[in-house]
């Protein structure tokens, strides 16, 4: 079977991520990257697949030169060999041109399973998966917390906010996994040695049959107006509990903003 | 005037708040025109036509077919493609949660159409705001190809009443196969609870790993004060509160006029569910702990002493 792992590289969550000033994109070069947190969930989905049954998992990016760092990571976690796909006319694709140049990849790469993550940590639209499924015509299980695969079926349990439902399809299939569905496995000494020899290819958008103008920021079907920062929040009251006094506090505070 | 498509958020024919806000929205934008998709379970569009019209649909278009319900998303995607080839509208609004999302995200390859996803607010154009990275940022966007597909949050609006008497239209929807791969085989209905859902209420409080593993005194001061009980992940983590109630990156973000966060710490992921909250206030035992640095009130003390003294005196009061 056929595994990919979509995985994304995005600006470094506790660093200072902000926008470029010249066309309001994230700013993706001058902050430290790294293979979105959310997507190790879905390596980790792809591997447990692979040893409980057979197997090859490749991991694919969409992104900048720096995000060949998102694809060594899934190498060094254990998978079996990676796509990045890189060209200078993909700065500033929106989900719609990021969906095309991963479905594009994901069917000449002829995947029979496709792993997402819940949402990238930056953009955190949750939409990449879904886009995927529609252009690809294969059916989705999306934000499963808990994933079996047994033969042909791939069967997830989703916590949603009215019910825990068990829902299956048939593969080849798009799947998208929670932090719930597993305990991502950092690289080992050996996984981290064993990744330096694994293959990697680069695809340009020739390579995947599309031009400059089907994706980037030219083509984007959404205009990014304004960016502003947000002000800081205003230092507020803190007082300590002495013998019960901050309870009392609290609710004068409650209170006093009508919140009674 | 033009239409304004609004996929109705119900649950069994009850129209939820989020609806009256997308209503409330959409008469900015045109003439409100609701779709209602019921199904073998999904309610009947009588149930919900009161609502509807209260927050001045001019029209409601029902499809039902239990193909709609049985299989997830997609068909559901195909049914609002063949409305909106027939109304032509001119900006499709839905509610932002999971499966609106995914409904909106193929909308918008099938209509190639831009998508703009969590708006918290919706202005003519339509401009709409979000507010990104854990919320430190706010961005105004439109869509500059196609229809405009938004998905809007909970509380983006005041729901504004405009009584209309909208007739409704049943209309016909062919489902493909394709459409219907992926399937619901179980479906455990969550336990109500009894206290406001969590996205829409006015008042959260929020039990974290400083809980110790007792959400009793948490969910007393919700209580007292009418409010809903989120978490933050180390608490669902540990397997004390159900991941349906977690706040943060990875569950929900929610934006109340309060907000009280006792035993968290603060991490940049929850804030991330939870910055854009009205007033903060935390409980934690720890001076420096980072949730300190949002808070309009906060208590340096224990939760376990605080919360319990403090739901005392809040019940006294209301009394
Ligand atoms: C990809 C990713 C996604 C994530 N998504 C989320 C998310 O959606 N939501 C989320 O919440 N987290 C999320 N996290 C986790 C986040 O980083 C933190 O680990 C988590 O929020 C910590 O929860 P906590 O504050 O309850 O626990 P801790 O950080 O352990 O803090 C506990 C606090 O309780 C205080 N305390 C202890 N005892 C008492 C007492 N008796 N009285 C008062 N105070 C007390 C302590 O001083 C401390 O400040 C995510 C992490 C990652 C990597
Ligand atoms: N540039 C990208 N390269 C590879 N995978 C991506 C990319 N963007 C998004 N994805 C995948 O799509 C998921 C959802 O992304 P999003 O819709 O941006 O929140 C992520 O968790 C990834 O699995």
């Amino acid at each position: 079977m056929k595994i990919v792992v979509c995985a994304k590289f995005v600006p470094d969550a506790t660093a200072d991520r902000r926008f470029r000033s010249e066309d309001n994109t994230v700013d993706r070069a001058g902050v430290d990257g790294l293979l979105s947190e959310l997507d190790e969930y879905a390596v980790e989905t792809a591997l447990t697949v692979k040893e409980s049954g057979d197997g090859e998992v490749t991991i694919l990016t969409v992104g900048p030169e720096q995000a060949a760092d998102a694809v060594k990571k899934g190498l060094q976690m254990g998978a079996d060999a990676g796509v990045h796909v890189v060209d200078d006319a993909i700065h500033g694709s929106d989900a719609v041109a990021t969906s095309l140049i991963l479905s594009k990849a994901l069917a000449k790469l002829e995947a029979d399973l496709v792993v997402f993550g819940m949402g990238s940590t930056d953009g955190g639209m949750g939409v990449v998966p879904a886009m995927v499924s529609e252009r690809l015509g294969l059916p989705a299980v999306t934000l499963g917390s808990e994933v079996t695969v047994d033969g042909q079926t791939v069967r997830i349990r989703r916590d949603g906010d009215t019910a825990s439902e068990t829902i299956e399809g048939t593969l080849p299939l798009v799947l998208s996994v929670s932090d719930q569905a597993n305990e991502p496995r950092y690289p080992s000494f050996k996984g981290i040695m064993a990744a330096k020899k694994k293959p990697v290819e680069t695809w340009s958008l020739a390579d995947l049959e599309l031009t400059a103008d089907q994706v980037g920021g030219a083509s984007a079907w959404t205009e990014v107006v304004e960016v502003t920062a947000r002000p800081p929040r205003s230092a507020g009251t803190i007082v300590t509990d002495e013998d019960g006094s901050g309870a009392a506090e609290l609710v004068e505070f409650l209170s006093t903003n009508k919140f009674l | 005037m033009s239409n304004v498509l609004v996929l109705v958020d119900h649950s069994a024919g009850k129209v939820r708040k989020t609806t009256a806000e997308l209503l409330t929205i959409a008469r900015r934008l045109g003439e409100p025109v609701a779709v209602f998709i019921g199904g073998n379970d999904g309610g009947s569009v009588s149930d919900a036509l009161p609502a509807l019209g209260q927050y001045g649909a001019t029209k409601v278009i029902a499809l039902s077919s239990p193909e709609l319900s049985q299989f997830l998303v997609a068909p559901k995607a195909e049914a609002l493609q063949q409305v909106a080839a027939k109304v032509e509208p001119s900006a499709i609004l839905i509610s932002s949660n999971a499966e609106g999302k995914e409904i909106a995200a193929r909308l918008a390859v099938k209509l190639e159409s831009g998508l703009i996803t969590d708006a918290v607010d919706v202005q003519e154009g339509p401009v709409t705001t979000q507010s990104v990275f854990a919320g430190n940022y706010t961005v105004k966007s439109k869509v500059t190809h196609g229809t405009p597909i938004i998905t809007v949050k909970p509380n983006a609006a005041t729901p504004e009443a405009a009584e209309t008497s909208p007739e409704v239209e049943e209309f016909e929807v062919s489902i493909s196969d394709t459409a219907k791969t992926a399937r619901i085989t179980e479906s455990k209905p969550r336990e109500a609870t009894g206290r406001p859902e969590l996205t829409e209420a006015a008042i959260i409080v929020s039990g974290g790993r400083g809980t110790g593993g007792d959400f009793g005194p948490v969910e007393a001061f919700a209580d007292s004060l009418g409010a809903a009980v989120g978490a933050s992940r180390a608490a669902v983590d540990s397997g004390w509160y159900p991941h349906a109630y977690q706040v943060g990156q990875t569950g929900k973000t929610v934006s109340p006029q309060l907000y009280v966060a006792a035993g968290i710490s603060g991490a940049i992921q929850h804030r991330a569910g939870m910055q854009t909250s009205k007033t903060i206030v935390a409980v934690n035992k720890d001076p420096e702990a980072p949730i300190f640095e949002l808070v309009d009130f906060g208590v340096v003390g224990d939760l376990h002493k605080v919360l319990p003294t403090a739901t005392e005196e809040v019940t006294k009061r209301k009394a």
